[in-house]
This record gives structure tokens, C-alpha cells and sequence, in this order.
């Protein structure tokens, strides 16, 4: 990844929709970037690095601050759609494909868009909906619907710990896909949306189908969902965010350009790539390798969720969240 | 099939040069790819499959809604429409309806909508005028028509009267009734009924003028008499939930296309 806001923001987007990450040259890197790597090769670093990593793997126990606070998240925005419907409370009403919040319309993008391609043919209450969630995401992170709100995640997570066991055991291997894929299919699904006149991807999108079996009690098609995570459990590691959902996608574009990501310090890093091995999306933290950061701050791209695993698993504090412009006031834990 | 003709096929192992593992293993990821986007593509497509080739019977849609196919695309599967019904007749549809998949429907015989919310509640909650906004009075709505469509069932042809509930006791759907509360629906299991001659689809029907008993003309001098369904008739099915007898006489005809009023195009 190149430094600077054009460059960054250009091979985050090409990383997002498929591109494999490239190690920055020497010439590419600020000068501060090259004299921390050169810093690091020197003995004495290596030789801190080194205790570091020891004393990190003889103690495998890592915080799960992120994922209670992610999933607690998930819990509370898909639980207020059910409560608010079985109590009649109307905060939320409808699901998340589309729903009115106070009153207030909102409407999943990804839906929208499909719906538009297919319908060829847009009421207010959808722009209005659409306009709302827009601003949402552009101003909280774009992907961080993904794992802050989407119902299949946590899902996909478990399925992943049993996949990870699985593999560990060597019953099962992992069968990564080509990122282009999700690209592919986004295109995939829109050009069947607007050439059919339907909304293909709805009638198979895992957000919908949980979203309204947790309020309206639709089981039948969880079947799809059945497929899927067993799919994930004993095939390819988390198969439909990784490489085939086309909301992800969506989402990911809003989130180019956003406040809220998390910042890859690369004078803290062990480089032994913890982060990378938990990680969703690893692509976007390359530069947590020896020498692949072109800064010394490096903000993490578009395609992360913002799901912050990799600060959990993280023993330095080298990744941080971080809201562009205010910088948090909590040192990084040792 | 000879081994001399096999000439073109370099990919036998034992022929072609060594590649490295690493470019194997691209091209396989590439062709799992390939595989893998092909296949979710296909379960996509079922759905659209399955619209095309089953003549499943099609469902009565909320009132409102634009043409069948319009309605299918301009439906984005929230269900607001359910949370919003007062009396509970719309229901989502699920996988098994394949395109239908989260798209609402009623269910007449089981929970008829009866403009209980004084008409279209549904249409007003709908994000994306799936339901069309064009539609403001009940009058208005097109859903369907009612159809005698066993007329031997029909008791009022029969010259019969009915006594007791609609549908049984343990029936539990619910009714406007305008005499007893303007705006609450009740349970049609604590309305009996004594009646001479059975007028349940005509006595219940929301829409003035939509249906009305007519002596047979086969019979005229009789007291029997028959259901007569006019054009205004809008398909909310009311007649069909009431209807006593089994099988059911009355039933709603859904229409898939010309829902919406004239000069408005889905």
C-alpha cells in the first residue's frame, strides 16, 4: 500500500475489490517508514521482538473486549427489531433490508440497489431511507455493518472457531477462494436484478432471511443458511463474507472514505502477524509485515470491518481504533 | 482411442512439464472460483426458475400492491405491512416460495383483511410503494375477485339458514363488526348467529354494493337464493373467511395483473 490519502485510498479500493496486496519499494515509503524498518532489523530490536513473541505464545490468552462489545452490538440492534415488534413498542419496525427507525425510514443498500436495478423505479420513502443509512456508514466505517450489524457474522464466526479446530486436527483444509469472486458476483447480481425485473440476490441474502426469521418466524429458508455455514465449517473459512456477498461490497465502497478505522502503528508491531491469522479480510493488513508499511501510521482500508479482532489478539497495541481527527487518549496496553 | 491418435492430450501428467505447486494451486482456487460463483448463481436463478415453470396457484397479495412481477421487484422484504396490519392477516412468505421469499401474502379463509385499520394502513408503511401510495380508499383496491366456486356448498342456494359461529368455536380470526365496535376487530368464534337464510358473505362484506343474494334463475319463486358478485367487488376475501359451509363456496379469484387504477401503470 502507497502513503499518502490518493495513493492509500486508490490500493485500498484495489484491494477491496480483489487485488492481492503489493509490498510498497523502498521509493514508495516516507523516509520515517524506512528509518523504522531500518530501525527494526537492528540486534538489540530483533532481540526485544523476539522476548516479546516468546512471552506472547507461551501466554495464548488474549482479550475479548472487541467481539463482547461486537457481539453485544449484533444482540441489541437485531433484538430491538424482535422486541419492538412482540411488544408493539414500534422503535423499529420492519427488518433489515428496509425498516422505520422512530419513525424515521431506513433502508439496507445493498436491498435498495437491487431493488432499484430490478424495479427500474424509485418512491421518496426509499431515497429518503437510503440517504439515511448512507450517512451512517460513511460516518462510522462503511464495512462495519458487517460485523456490528449483520446477523449471519457471528454465525460465520462460530462456524469459523469450528472450522479452525477442524483444521488444527487436520480432519479438514481450508479452500480459499479468489477475491475477485465477490466483485464478480456483485456485477453478477445486479445485471441479473436489472435484466430479470427481480431481486435475485434478496430471495438467497442471509441478512434477510435471518433478519426476518428473528422477528416473523420464516424458518424454512434457514436452510440456505445451514448450507452455508456448513460449508464454511468444513470447506472454505468464512466462504460467503470473504468471497461472495455482494453487501459486503457495498458497504465497502461507502466506507473509502471514513472517520472511523483502525491505524496500524508500526512502531509497537511484532510483526509475527497474529492479526493477520484472525483476520476476516488479512489482505488489508499487509503492512503489519516486516517491512511492507510505507508508513509509520498506516490507517487500514476499506475492505476491514472494523470487527476489531486483530486489536484483541494484538499484544502491543500497534492497531488501535482511531476516528480521523480525535485521537484516543488510551495508551496501548502492554 | 487409440494411444497414437492421443496426440493433443498434453495435460497427462507423465507429459507435460513440471509446474510448480504454487501455480497448481492458483488455478485450482481460480477454477473453485469459478465453481463456486457458478453454483450460488444457480440458486439464485432457481428462484426465478421456479416463477417461470411452477403454476403454483398465485397468493392474494396486501391491498395496493402493483402487478404481480412489478410487486415482486418493488417489494423489499421488510415486512412492515405485517407489523402495521391491526388484525394480523398478512404473513411473509418464505423459501419455499422461491421469488416470494419475504413477500407478503393473506391468507382469506384463514385471516381475511377487512379494512379494520379503515384502509391501508399496509400501503402507508410500505417503504418502497410496493404497495401502491395511488391508493387511498378501500374502494380503490384490487386484489381479486369473489367467485362462487362451489356453488352446491353454497347454503343460501340451498334455501338453508345457518346457526351457531361462522367457522367453530376454535376459529380464530378476527372481524370488524361496525355494530358492536367502529375500530376493534373481534374474534368471529364469539359472534353466533341465527339466521334463516344464510347471508354471511353478503352481511360481512366491506364494500357496498360488492355482493348481494339474488334468487336463482332456475328457481325464481323459491327462497333460494344465490351469491351475485358485482365489478366493484376489490378481492378482500372477508366473504370467503365467513363462509360456513365445507368446502368452502366462496373464494377469492387473485388477480396477477390490472391491481391498480385505471391510467396507472405498474
Amino acid at each position: 500500500m502507497r502513503p499518502g490519502f490518493v495513493g492509500r485510498t486508490i490500493d485500498g479500493l484495489g484491494l477491496l475489490f480483489g487485488r492481492e496486496p503489493v509490498k510498497p519499494t523502498p521509493e514508495e515509503m516516507t523516509e520515517e517508514a524506512r528509518a523504522m524498518h531500518a530501525f527494526k532489523k537492528t540486534p538489540e530490536e530483533r532481540k526485544r521482538r523476539k522476548t516479546g513473541i516468546f512471552a506472547e505464545f507461551d501466554d495464548p490468552k488474549h482479550s475479548q473486549k472487541w467481539r463482547i462489545r461486537r457481539w453485544l452490538s449484533i444482540f441489541v440492534v437485531n433484538g430491538i427489531f424482535v422486541a419492538s415488534y412482540w411488544t408493539d413498542l414500534q422503535l423499529v419496525e420492519g427488518a433489515l433490508t428496509a425498516s422505520r427507525v422512530l419513525g424515521f425510514h431506513f433502508a439496507d443498500l445493498n436491498s435498495s440497489l437491487q431493488l432499484m436495478l430490478a424495479h427500474k423505479h424509485v418512491v421518496l420513502n426509499l431515497l429518503i431511507g437510503i440517504t439515511t443509512v448512507l450517512l451512517i456508514y460513511l460516518a462510522f466505517g462503511g464495512r462495519s455493518f458487517c460485523s456490528w450489524v449483520c446477523p449471519y457474522h457471528p454465525l460465520s464466526e462460530i462456524a469459523e472457531m469450528a472450522h479452525r479446530k477442524l483444521v488444527e486436527k487436520r480432519w479438514v483444509k481450508d479452500h480459499p477462494l479468489d477475491r475477485r469472486l465477490r466483485t464478480v458476483m456483485f456485477g453478477v447480481f445486479a445485471l441479473l436484478a436489472f435484466v430479470s425485473g427481480f431481486t435475485l440476490f434478496e430471495t438467497i441474502s442471509p441478512v434477510g432471511i435471518l433478519s426476518r426469521f428473528f422477528t416473523y418466524g420464516t424458518a424454512f429458508a434457514l436452510i440456505w443458511i445451514g448450507v452455508l455455514l456448513a460449508i464454511e465449517v468444513f470447506w472454505s473459512r468464512r466462504m460467503w463474507c470473504r468471497y461472495l456477498c455482494p453487501i459486503g461490497l457495498t458497504y465497502g465502497m461507502v466506507g473509502t472514505v471514513t472517520p472511523v478505522r483502525v491505524v496500524h502503528d508500526v512502531t509497537h508491531c511484532f510483526h509475527e502477524g497474529k492479526c493477520r491469522d484472525v483476520c476476516l479480510v488479512p489482505h488489508v493488513l499487509d503492512m503489519t509485515k516486516l517491512g511492507y508499511s510505507s508508513e509509520v501510521r498506516t490507517p487500514i482500508g476499506p475492505d476491514c470491518t472494523r470487527c476489531g479482532m486483530c486489536l484483541d489478539v494484538c499484544p502491543t497495541g500497534a492497531l488501535r481504533f482511531d476516528i480521523k481527527g480525535i485521537t484516543r487518549a488510551e495508551t496501548p496496553a502492554e | 482411442m487409440t494411444d497414437v491418435t492421443d496426440t493433443e492430450n498434453g495435460d497427462r501428467p507423465n507429459d507435460r512439464p513440471k509446474r510448480s505447486r504454487k501455480i497448481d494451486e492458483e488455478r485450482r482456487r481460480f477454477l473453485r472460483s469459478i465453481a463456486v460463483g457458478g453454483a450460488v448463481t444457480c440458486v439464485a436463478l432457481a428462484g426465478l426458475l421456479q416463477h417461470r415453470l411452477a403454476h403454483a396457484e398465485p397468493r392474494l397479495r396486501p391491498p395496493g400492491s402493483l402487478d404481480e412481477e412489478a410487486f415482486l421487484a418493488a417489494c423489499i422484504k421488510c415486512g412492515q405491512c405485517v407489523q402495521v396490519c391491526p388484525i394480523e392477516a398478512i404473513r411473509l412468505g418464505d423459501l419455499d416460495e422461491g421469488l416470494g421469499n419475504g413477500v407478503p401474502y393473506i391468507v382469506a379463509r384463514d385471516q381475511a383483511c377487512d379494512f379494520s385499520c379503515d384502509a391501508t394502513q399496509c400501503i402507508l408503511a410500505c417503504p418502497t410503494g410496493a404497495l401502491s401510495h395511488e391508493i387511498d380508499k378501500k374502494e380503490q383496491v384490487k386484489m381479486g375477485v369473489a367467485k362462487l366456486v362451489e356453488p352446491s356448498a353454497c347454503l343460501a342456494r340451498q334455501g338453508k339458514g345457518w346457526k351457531g359461529t361462522a367457522r367453530g368455536a376454535a376459529f380464530p380470526g378476527v372481524l370488524r363488526y361496525p355494530e358492536v365496535d367502529r375500530w376493534n376487530a373481534q374474534p368471529v368464534a364469539e359472534r353466533p348467529y341465527d339466521l334463516a337464510l344464510c347471508d354471511l358473505c353478503v352481511r360481512h362484506c366491506p364494500i357496498e354494493g360488492a355482493i348481494a343474494l339474488a334468487p336463482l334463475p332456475e328457481d325464481p319463486g323459491s327462497a333460494r337464493r344465490t351469491p351475485v358478485v358485482a365489478a366493484s367487488c376489490v378481492g378482500c376475501g372477508v366473504c370467503e373467511m365467513m363462509c360456513p359451509s365445507t368446502p368452502v363456496a366462496i373464494r377469492i379469484e387473485v388477480m396477477t395483473t390490472g391491481r391498480q387504477p385505471e391510467g396507472r401503470h405498474a
